[in-house]
């Protein structure tokens, strides 16, 4: 098994560091800005929030600042992009690929250009600016069009990682980041690799797949549950293309497949698994997360209670679907 | 509509300022929330709500009301203090912002709160709107029966679909329609000018074909008559750009962009140090309350 240098002490919820995927996307935007002279970095009004001020205060003159105007950032990267730059594209989840989606499938999907949208404020974990902010669809809009890598890395260091790993990648990325501070599990030393699903700790009674933070929940209800149940834990941080093998040979194994995420049910990295598993290697499965609604307004906390989204919930989900599947 | 009295001035002054108050108290329980778009904007949504707007609190969605269409969401705030101070709801309810299961959420939410009128947030999304419903008006025969109103932000004339809306309203005159841009000149990341310049903004939106008049969106005589004079506008859709200081009432925030989107107690510290943001900015407007008051004697 891979060692994936795990954080110390990682379980112990106390001696974990908190800190936003957003901040580790932004700062490993910067940092590789330093490495390749063709990084240009594009904002729309919100530099600040979703990071993107990291690398224009070391790289100004490759600093586009678009104003609120997700379309036109999407266009100008496209054409950055026909002239040999790899444009980074950064503002919240909702307004960088929801608004002009459509820009993004004619001008970046169609034609592969290698332009990397990277989010903030994806899932209810945006908090009390309400679902308008609160981004529950963006993997299912972007995993729909041909040609993209869809990835939503699980902690602060995974981010930071990430971002650089599209700069290798062909044709184009989104990824996609929480706001709020989450669980940082993983370290510097934690290898990672684009398209490879990681499966953090080995089971033999039931695979469990995360993506984001609820990474973290699973494997703490895993440790939890370790007298009674024996779960495989895998982080799913590529969502397209799938780690196909990965996930058929875990569920071969354990016989079913619980998935969770801050996401939308429809349409999200559940949906993803179910597809290729119904097709390939059918197995009861339970896809938790956001039930299709449209949340609502609160802190993280409260939110990630009532939605059933916190490491409680999550653990309710996957033992009824336990007891449901026997 | 005559024009007003002095002592009609002053009540609304008065009464700006104690919703200017409770916006701030409200924010500070809230811990989260934007500060300077709705403290620029206290003054107009007073006239609205006190003097301008044809509404009826106790009857929310009464047909003939005029519809207020708030397309800058994050300025609710604002809003709900004024419709709170109106009679819509409890003004106690008001400390539940964006607390969850409440029905003030961070930005509009129409189902939780019809009388919104409109569910916002994302910029530029409010005068395609407003258009639907001028033109939903018209069609009903019932345009000369209300108006429509619809306030947005500098910020969002950077969006593509504000100017698709302008050259539509323009195509369909609707002279029962009249936006008015909060003509802050901040927005999150800067001053507008430097972030995405918008100026001649008049002279675009009379490009557009626009009636586009222009107030001092502090000034409560200018804004009820400013207002009252689009009504009677023919054959053009009116724009009205309002001049305000974001922040306005409160010194440490006036004019700072970094105030956009946080509350006292989590703003820049460059005047106040966060700790004593909240007692300062409570306050500043006392101070303010006292000299409207003496004023008035
Ligand atoms: C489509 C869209 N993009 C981005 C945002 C994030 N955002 C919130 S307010 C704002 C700009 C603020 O400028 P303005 O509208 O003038 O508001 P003010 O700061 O004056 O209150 C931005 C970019 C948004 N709400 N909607
Ligand atoms: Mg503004």
């Amino acid at each position: 098994m891979t060692n994936y240098n795990l954080a110390k002490n990682y379980l112990d919820e106390e001696k974990t560091e908190w800190k936003p995927m957003r901040d580790g996307a932004g700062i490993g935007i910067a940092e590789l800005g330093g490495e390749k002279e063709n990084v240009v970095v594009l904002a729309a009004d919100t530099a600040g929030s979703s990071r993107a001020k990291y690398f224009a205060e070391k790289f100004p003159a490759r600093f586009i600042q678009c104003g609120v105007q997700e379309q036109n950032m999407v266009g100008v990267s496209a054409g950055l992009a026909y002239q040999g730059k790899v444009p980074y594209a950064i503002t919240y989840a909702a307004f960088l690929v929801g608004r002009p989606w459509e820009p993004i499938r004619t001008t970046i999907a169609y034609p592969q250009n290698h332009v990397i949208f990277v989010s903030s404020h994806a899932g209810l974990a945006t908090g009390p600016d309400g679902p308008t902010h609160q981004m529950t669809e963006d993997i299912s809009i972007m995993r729909c069009l041909p040609n993209f890598t869809v990835i939503a890395p699980c902690d602060y260091e995974q981010a930071r990682k990430a971002v650089k790993a599209a700069y290798d990648l062909k044709g184009p990325v989104y990824i996609r980041n929480a706001r709020e501070k989450t669980p940082v599990f993983t370290t510097e030393d934690s290898p990672y690799e684009a398209g490879k699903a990681q499966v953090l700790r080995e089971g033999k009674d039931i695979t469990a797949i995360g993506h984001g933070y609820m990474v973290y929940w699973l494997l703490k209800i895993a440790e939890e549950l370790k007298d009674r149940i024996s779960i495989e834990v895998i982080n799913l941080h590529t969502i397209k293309p799938l780690d196909e093998q990965a996930i058929i040979e875990s569920a071969k194994k354990t016989g079913r497949v619980f998935t969770c995420e801050d996401h939308n049910v429809v349409g999200g990295m559940g949906s993803a698994v179910a597809e290729l598993l119904s097709q390939k290697y059918p197995v009861p499965m339970k896809l938790h997360g956001v039930y299709d609604i449209f949340a609502e307004s609160g802190s993280v906390k409260d939110l990630w209670k009532k939605y059933k989204l916190d490491e409680e919930g999550t653990k309710e989900a996957l033992l009824e679907f336990l007891n449901k599947s026997k | 509509m005559p024009t007003p009295s002095d002592s009609k001035i002053k009540e609304l002054e008065k009464k700006a300022n104690n919703i200017r108050e409770d916006l701030v108290k409200m924010l500070i329980e809230s811990g989260s929330g934007h500060s300077a778009g709705p403290l620029g904007q206290a003054d107009i949504f007073t006239v609205f709500y006190f003097h301008v707007l044809k509404h009826d609190p106790q009857n929310p969605m009464w047909p003939e009301r005029d519809r207020l269409i708030l397309d800058v969401g994050h300025c609710v705030p604002i809003r709900y203090v004024a419709m709170a101070h109106a009679g819509y709801f409890p003004k106690k309810e008001l400390m539940t912002l964006r607390k969850i299961g409440s029905r003030i959420e961070g930005h509009p939410n129409y189902l939780r709160m019809p009388a919104l009128e409109t569910t916002s947030g994302p910029l530029g999304e409010g005068l395609s709107q407003a258009c639907g419903f001028a033109m939903a008006a018209r069609m009903d025969g019932t345009d000369l029966d209300y108006h429509i109103w619809c306030i947005g932000s500098d910020g969002e004339q950077q969006e593509g679909m504000t100017w698709e809306a302008a050259m539509f309203a323009a195509k369909y005159r609707l002279s029962n329609l009249t936006y008015i841009i909060d003509r802050n000149n901040i927005q999150i990341d800067g001053y507008t000018e430097d972030i995405m310049p918008l100026e001649p903004l008049r002279e675009k939106y009379e490009a557009f074909g626009w009636h586009v008049m222009e107030m001092n969106g502090h000034d409560m005589r200018e804004i009820i008559s400013t207002l009252e004079e689009s009504k009677s506008i023919q054959e053009k859709p009116v724009l009205i750009i309002a001049n305000t200081t974001p922040g306005k009432g409160i010194e440490f925030i006036e004019n700072r962009f970094g105030w956009h989107g946080v509350p006292p107690g989590a703003g820049p510290e460059d005047v106040v140090p966060k700790e004593e943001q909240a007692k300062r900015a409570l306050e500043e407007l006392r101070t303010l309350r006292g000299r409207i008051e003496a004023e008035h004697d």
